[in-house]
């Protein structure tokens, strides 16, 4: 399994596109930092970056690399290794790079001017929602024989849950605005992991209160201990239920 | 050794295998042949689990092969495009699947020498060329000194000499009592190198049995027309049915 991670990691590093991925991080970390001096602002940007950027490239880059590493893949099912740990470590191998390149490209300017806990969760939102859609990515990869479809499948999940879902919990809360919404809305937060990671980082940032009643219930949803440990749990579901079917099916496919 | 038991396979509406029964003994070479897509490849790869079947067995030493791994340290398996990581060099490529089997200790790197792959083990496998590639995927089925060797065209695309040298190195293993599968369109190469025939026809066994009585059945004293002969008789088979189904 370590064997086979370590050569799954080895060729990713040789890609090149790790490399490319901190760099941008990097730059886009520095000149937010440069923006404003007022840590809050800088998360509060950094997220709004993060958020849309990290599943977009977690999900692009897992799919292109489950394709491009087919016939290591390959070669490894016709060795004695076992089927689960082929899969494993190539999926681990895709969010540890990912994970790594965004904690060195975020954490090196955090590093130099300064963070507070609102950055480090920035941090740890950031590779949860990396493994959420490498997981999502690989779905898509094993489901489907072509690399172009697979690409689109995961383009698809990532346009619902960072753009489409928001419009669509939206018109649900104007349409029944006359009810009460909040266990609802609360309710569908859940079903995003995206929503659910950036109403994580907002609780941090005290800025609840501009998100109106709705927020004022979040945040005392949130601040109790209770609230977090659910919310985390169902992030945690969110990690590993897409990656289990994937294995599952992995388990099954032919080659 | 390995037992093939009433195994199928479907890809889609496409029956590859059909309720597909065989026995492989050890101490024998297998010639499977059969039209394009009469089902060879898939059963080999279902010999070394890439391909899961849909219903039946295949037992290796009496295991079965479904949810164990361990049985593949025994099979040699020679695809017929070798497909490799572009970014590896052919030495780190062995190096890797040497310790990919670090219970194994003597390797057999025969076929490495007379390839010449030492000289190139700094060439990345991207920039192979397909008769190289072929080398290295023959070099590596024979590296771990395996009882099983599965080698799916092991000929096509390697030049004359590279041939010779492969066909050597398999008759070496037969007298070494080993259990050799080839699959091949190259009948002279099969004559040369086996001792069983299997002749497979859309996904069915339609001839399994020793050289000699394949000889013996179709009345030819020749492999090449013997072959053919069979080839006929499936033709005729097939046009059987057709008429069959029309009444």
């Amino acid at each position: 399994m370590f064997k086979l991670l370590k050569y799954a990691l080895y060729d990713m590093v040789k890609s090149r596109f790790a490399l490319i991925y901190t760099l941008f991080m990097v730059l886009v970390a520095i000149s937010i930092y440069q923006v404003s001096d007022d840590l809050g602002k800088v998360s509060l940007s950094l997220m709004n970056i993060m958020i849309m950027i990290v599943p977009l490239i977690s999900a692009v880059f897992a799919t292109t690399h489950f394709f491009n590493n087919l016939e290591f893949i390959e070669l490894m099912l016709a060795q004695p290794v076992k089927r689960i740990h082929v899969f494993l470590s190539q999926l681990l191998a895709v969010i540890l790079m990912l994970s790594l390149a965004l904690i060195v490209g975020f954490g090196l300017p955090m590093f130099v001017w300064g963070a507070d806990s609102s950055l480090l969760t920035l941090l740890l939102v950031g590779v949860v929602l990396s493994a959420v859609f490498a997981g999502f990515a690989f779905l898509a990869s094993v489901y489907t024989r072509d690399k172009a479809k697979a690409i689109g499948i995961s383009l698809s999940l990532w346009i619902y849950f960072s753009l489409v879902y928001d419009g669509l919990v939206l018109y649900l809360i104007y349409s029944f605005a006359d009810y009460p919404l909040e266990k609802t809305t609360l309710v569908l937060m859940m079903l995003n992991p995206v929503d659910l990671g950036r109403v994580l980082m907002l609780m941090q940032l005290d800025i609840s209160a501009l998100m109106g009643y709705t927020g004022a219930f979040f945040q005392q949803f949130f601040s109790e201990i209770f609230g977090v440990a659910l919310a985390g749990g169902t992030l945690m579901l969110w990690v590993l239920l897409p990656s289990m079917l994937a294995l599952l099916k992995f388990k099954k496919r032919d080659f | 050794m390995i037992s093939v038991k009433q195994v199928s396979k479907k890809f889609g509406k496409l029956e590859v295998l059909k309720d597909f029964s065989l026995d492989f003994e050890l101490g024998n070479s297998y010639a499977i042949m059969g039209p394009n897509g009469s089902g060879k490849t898939t059963l080999i790869k279902t010999l070394l689990g890439m391909v899961i079947p849909d219903q039946g067995e295949i037992l290796v030493k009496g295991i079965p092969v479904q949810g164990n791994h361990q049985y593949r340290s025994l099979i040699g398996y020679m695809p017929q495009i070798g497909r490799y990581p572009a970014n590896m060099k052919i030495g780190q490529l062995f190096a890797m699947m040497k310790d990919m089997r670090p219970e194994i200790k003597g390797y057999d790197s025969e076929l490495m020498e007379q390839f010449e792959l030492e000289r190139m083990k700094d060439k990345a496998l991207g920039t192979l060329s397909g008769g190289t590639r072929q080398k290295v995927s023959a070099a590596l089925a024979f590296l771990f000194l395996p009882d099983v060797l599965i080698l799916d065209e092991p000929t096509a695309g390697l030049d004359p000499i590279a041939v010779e040298v492969l066909k050597k190195k398999i008759k070496k293993e037969r007298k070494a009592g080993k259990l050799i599968l080839i699959t091949s369109h190259i009948l002279s190469d099969l004559e040369e190198l086996t001792n069983r025939a299997i002749y497979l026809f859309e996904g069915e066994v339609f001839f399994a049995d020793t050289i000699e009585s394949l000889k013996e059945i179709t009345d030819e004293d020749r492999f090449s027309p013997a072959i053919a002969k069979l080839m006929q008789w499936t033709l005729k088979k097939n046009t059987a049915k057709k008429s069959l189904s029309h009444v």
